[in-house]
């Protein structure tokens, strides 16, 4: 089931907040139809990181990014790439749901309609089926597409992110802790979720659950203080770690 | 006794039941205040409050309906014929309160003694009063003086009741507050609810205040209507009131006076919202911090300057470049004052009002719409068109209604503007007014609150108030119905 082709591969990457070096030296190979999860304790820069791989980092003026990130071998920080159309490429779903004040037909439809994806009104109602369905939020949503998409429960909400997202039909998923304001029962709705996706999609995952990293992800990879501390098999990482302070902290002695 | 010297007794009275109230509670506990129910500055307030509250209620209401029912029964001891021809009741009850002034003076600087009071005869009296530099609407006569007199002895005992009645509510509701201070007493929560009932009585006087003004309007707007067709003054289509009142009929039709109202007003919104909007977006999606510390301030100065300067500059220059550069070109009309100029002047004068309220709403909508929308691959106006101002449509739809509100109610910049001639016409470079305007102009000089001619102020001014209240209703409803549109 593992696809060892590397997806993106990030090589000495350094991330400062004006001052402050959020994101020191991190080497990482992220491979294509696998779940990739970065666990750690708060501030460690895991959410750094990955906001470094959709440049959603450019967004906030004091920080800077050095080093390489490619993705399919092609530079993303080059200057010839348009953030915007790299963001289409890699979507991302946020900490906490946060769906457009419109409804759950147009929350889909935002990508595709701005980036011009469908020929027709008939094609676009397929895109948003197609991904209201990935996100298995269409059984809940097909006769109420029209009803605001705030209306929704939380983890309905968090679903139909992720069908936003997937409506522009990016290569690679990038999940800020997607199930930290959500309740046991949407979280395993979501999990299972992130299990499916990663048959099309490469999906990184941000969690703050070491068991949620070891039930989703294949990879795992512990952050430190900014620092990659480890990277590798997930099995791996949570019965033999190699690190000590990947030890402690998966043991609980420190977080 | 003056009223100075009653609130400095009371506040005395206050202070003591203060101390004493505190004392008495931290004494019952043998001085440990930790078993008192509540703090002990709780007592001590709780003291004052009783001593002071219920007095200076008293205090109030005793000052507002003491000269009501003083002056009442005053009137009905005078003789039908006391109230000569032309004169009123209410003329004549201010000459009695003008010798019995002047008697009170008389016996301060003993031109009278004590005695003299039953023998005093209207010359007597006549030549002190005028001597103490009194002036008398009427000369003197034995029915006023009388009246005068028994208005300056009943004022005089009246005074000294409720001194002692303020004064002895305070000391009882001192008394009863020290008596109650002991260590089981919840004075915190007596006084909370005065606090509550202090707050109650701030509201209400805001919303009584509103009644009052609206019920005073109401009032003398039915007596213009009592004098004029109500159906001439909202269909009639002329503004020509003939101001000599004699001869000659007015005709009083609101319609080329909202006309103008409407149409400057339409003017405005059409300058101030897509600038005090664009504005908004820059300074809070665009701009740097520093820029935006500056420049928000600065736009917002455009507020603190009085309409009277946005005025002038209106009548010296915008109305003058207009003229020049466009009505007289174009041949239409060669007036400087024209709704144009007044328009486009209001227009710069709204844009703080719609670009800070609006800023501050753009502000509010959650970094978390931006997120998604970026993350999605949207750029940052896609963003603003496509998420942010439709999450901030209700707060900007307020902003937009708060500056329309104000066009609506604008007088001084019209004036200066747009002229004072009512006229209806669709050239916006002719000289038109509003409905404020004319208000202004109905009251002013010499004025006769019996024709109809000044009382249609109050009906302009009733509607005036009618649309700026349907447009804050409007204003509230868009607001509510929209405003759990994120979170």
């Amino acid at each position: 089931m593992q696809n060892d082709t590397a997806k993106i591969t990030a090589r000495g990457v350094q991330v400062y907040y004006g001052d402050t070096h959020a994101i020191k030296d991190v080497d990482v190979d992220i491979a294509a139809n696998t779940v990739t999860a970065f666990i750690g304790p708060s501030g460690c820069g895991k959410s750094t990181f990955l906001r470094c791989i959709n440049r959603m980092n450019d967004t906030i003026p004091v920080a800077r990014v050095e080093g390489d990130i490619r993705i399919d071998g092609e530079d993303i920080y080059d200057k010839r790439v348009d953030p915007v159309q790299l963001r289409a490429k890699v979507g991302m779903v946020f900490q906490k749901p946060n769906p457009f004040p419109k409804s759950i037909y147009d929350n889909v439809a935002y990508g595709p309609r701005i980036h011009g994806l469908s020929k027709d009104k008939a094609d676009l109602d397929g895109i948003v089926e197609n991904a209201l369905r990935r996100a298995a939020l269409w059984d809940e949503a097909k006769d109420r597409l029209d009803a605001p998409g705030t209306g929704l429960s939380g983890g309905q909400q968090q679903r139909l992110c992720i069908a936003r997202a997937v409506a522009t039909s990016p290569e690679v998923l990038l999940m800020d802790e997607p199930c930290s304001a959500l309740d046991p029962i949407a979280t395993a709705q979501i999990e299972e979720l992130i299990d499916e996706l990663k048959q099309n999609y490469s999906v990184v995952i941000v969690t703050h659950s070491m068991q949620q990293a070891a039930r989703v992800s294949q990879k795992t990879a512990f952050f430190h203080l900014g620092n990659l501390v480890e990277y590798g098999e997930t099995s791996r990482i949570f019965t033999s770690p190699e690190d000590t302070r990947t030890e402690s902290y998966i043991s609980g002695r420190i977080g | 006794m003056p009223l100075s010297w009653i609130l400095l007794l009371l506040a005395a009275i206050g202070l003591a039941a203060f101390f004493l109230s505190r004392r008495r509670a931290v004494g019952s506990v043998e001085g440990d205040a930790r078993r008192l129910h509540s703090l002990p500055l709780y007592y001590g307030l709780h003291g004052a409050m009783m001593a002071l509250a219920p007095a200076l209620l008293l205090l109030a209401i005793w000052l507002v309906v003491q000269p009501m029912l003083l002056d009442r029964s005053i009137l009905s001891g005078l003789p039908d014929d006391a109230i000569p021809e032309g004169s009123t009741p209410g003329l004549v009850m201010s000459d009695v309160r003008r010798v019995a002034d002047g008697i009170e003076r008389a016996f301060a600087n003993g031109a009278f003694s004590e005695g003299d009071l039953t023998a005093l005869t209207t010359e007597d009296v006549g030549a002190v009063i005028t001597g103490g530099g009194t002036a008398l609407g009427t000369p003197l006569t034995a029915d006023v003086l009388a009246a005068a007199r028994d208005y300056w002895l009943a004022r005089g005992t009246l005074a000294w009741i409720m001194t002692a009645a303020v004064l002895g509510l305070a000391l009882i509701g001192a008394a009863w507050a020290i008596r109650r201070s002991d260590g089981a007493f919840r004075a915190r929560n007596v006084v909370e609810r005065g606090v509550l009932v202090l707050l109650i009585a701030a509201a209400s006087i805001a919303i009584l205040t509103t009644v009052g003004i609206v019920l005073s309007m109401l009032f003398e707007t039915s007596n213009f209507f009592r004098q004029y067709e109500w159906t001439e003054f909202f269909f009639n289509t002329t503004w020509q009131p003939s101001f000599s009142g004699r001869g000659g009929s007015s005709e009083l039709g609101i319609i080329p006076l909202l006309w103008g109202t409407l149409y400057i007003s339409l003017i405005a919104l059409i300058v101030a919202v897509p600038i005090g909007l664009f504005a908004a977006i820059y300074l809070s999606e665009y701009a740097g911090k520093t820029f935006r510390s500056i420049a928000k301030p600065v736009i917002e100065i455009l507020a603190g300057i009085p309409t009277i300067v946005y005025g002038l500059f209106a009548l010296i220059t915008v109305g003058p470049l207009l003229r020049d550069a466009f009505a007289s070109p174009l041949g239409l009309g060669n007036s400087a004052s024209s709704v144009m100029t007044a328009g486009l002047v209001m227009g710069i004068m709204l844009i703080p009002f719609v670009s800070s309220l609006s800023d501050d709403i753009i502000n509010a909508v959650p970094q978390a719409m931006r997120d998604g929308s970026l993350g999605l691959g949207a750029t940052q106006s896609e963003t603003i068109r496509q998420v942010i101002v439709p999450a901030a449509l209700p707060g900007i739809v307020g902003a937009v209604l708060l500056a329309a509100s104000r066009a609506i109610g604008e007088t001084m910049i019209v004036v200066l503007g747009a002229g004072a001639a009512a006229r209806l016409d669709l050239n916006p470079f002719e000289a038109m007014t509003t409905v404020t305007v004319k208000i202004v102009s109905q009251l002013t000089g010499d004025t006769d609150f019996a024709s109809p001619e000044t009382l249609v102020a109050f009906a302009l001014g009733l509607t005036l108030f009618v649309i700026t209240l349907g447009l804050n209703v409007l204003a509230l409803y868009i607001v509510r119905k929209y405003r759990e549109q994120y979170e």
